[in-house]
């Protein structure tokens, strides 16, 4: 018996990173998986195989979150292949970074479209679906430096604000339907996207960070599934900061 | 053969949970019905459905009483 039986999530950039350990853990729980992924196919289905060993099932589905057409068929698939939709994690995420001076529009673009823009269009995608079930979850992957800043990274920290306060407003919008949004700001965490900085980077970093180590994709991954689960049903419109203690 | 006014009737009492007799043509959603804004959204929702189209968003803002959303029905079905 898992907490999330039966139930259909929707996991946005599930191939890698921290979306790939949300969709695990949530299969682990018992739900059925729809693994969105943008460029790497490979990646995305063996994140189904692993699934489908587990005993539950899952899709790939490629779409792009910035885009329209591709994020309502995203959504079509998945009711399509199984029935409804009960939990949307928008995890989907780039960056593009460079000092303010420097940075060019469409490094601004890109990071806009697809970090905050994706999580509009995607919410939007299944709010009617969700309406209907008079239940639903969403969870939105912000990031601690959206409640701080951080020096080079003005596109992405806006993004993820944006995000905080999209999540506020939905939650309030849909509330009356029984769809509870929280969000969750990873501190630093291991994946690819993190691994890109540089050791006098990550060591700046470590000082600022009380438990004095990088977080792992399973410490968001657990907290998406308190969310998504029945142990959060009186909370929304919340942002849990999960960073070792970084910012409080 | 059931009638659009008699489907929309239909609809529009589950959805706002009104008496059929409130119903009327005349009627406005939000003034009369009790109709809150996300309850017209979801009441075009299900609109879309019983009639199989679909209703843009430019449209369904102008949809506000019982009688435009008959008259905008049917305009489409014909």
């Amino acid at each position: 018996m898992g907490k999330l039986d039966g139930k259909v999530a929707v996991v946005t950039g599930a191939s890698r990173g921290i979306g790939r350990s949300i969709a695990l853990y949530l299969a682990k729980e018992g739900a059925k998986v729809v693994v969105n992924y943008s460029g790497s196919e490979q990646k995305a289905l063996q994140v189904v195989d692993e699934i489908n060993s587990m005993g539950t099932n899952a899709i790939a589905v490629q779409a792009n979150v910035a885009d329209v057409d591709s994020v309502t068929q995203l959504m079509d698939t998945a009711i399509k292949e199984f029935g409804s939709i009960d939990i949307l994690v928008n995890n989907a995420g780039i960056t593009r970074d460079n000092l303010l001076m420097r940075m060019k529009e469409d490094e601004w673009d890109d990071v806009i479209n697809t970090n905050l823009k994706g999580v509009f269009l995607c919410t939007k995608a299944v709010t009617r679906q969700m309406m209907k079930q008079r239940s639903g979850r969403i969870i939105n992957i912000s990031s601690i430096v959206g409640v701080m800043g951080n020096a080079g990274q003005a596109n992405y920290v806006a993004a993820k604000a944006g995000v905080i306060g999209l999540t506020k407003t939905t939650a309030r919008e849909l509330a009356s339907r029984n769809i509870l949004v929280n969000a969750i700001a990873p501190g630093f965490i291991t994946t690819e996207m993190t691994g890109a900085l540089s050791e006098d980077m990550k060591n700046a970093m470590l000082s600022q960070i009380p438990l004095a180590k990088l977080g792992q994709p399973e410490d968001i991954a657990k907290a998406v599934v308190f969310l998504a689960s029945d142990d959060s049903s009186y909370m929304t419109g919340q942002t849990l900061h999960i960073d070792g203690g970084m910012y409080m | 053969m059931t009638t659009v006014l008699e489907r929309v009737t239909k609809v529009v009492v589950d959805r706002l949970g009104v008496d059929e007799s409130e119903v009327k043509v005349e009627a406005s959603f939000r003034e009369d019905l009790g109709a809150d804004s996300l309850d017209v959204v979801e009441l075009v929702m299900e609109l879309e459905d019983e009639f199989d189209m679909e209703i843009s968003d430019e449209d369904a803002e102008k949809i506000a009483t019982v009688g435009d959303a008959i008259k905008y029905i049917e305009g489409k079905l014909n």
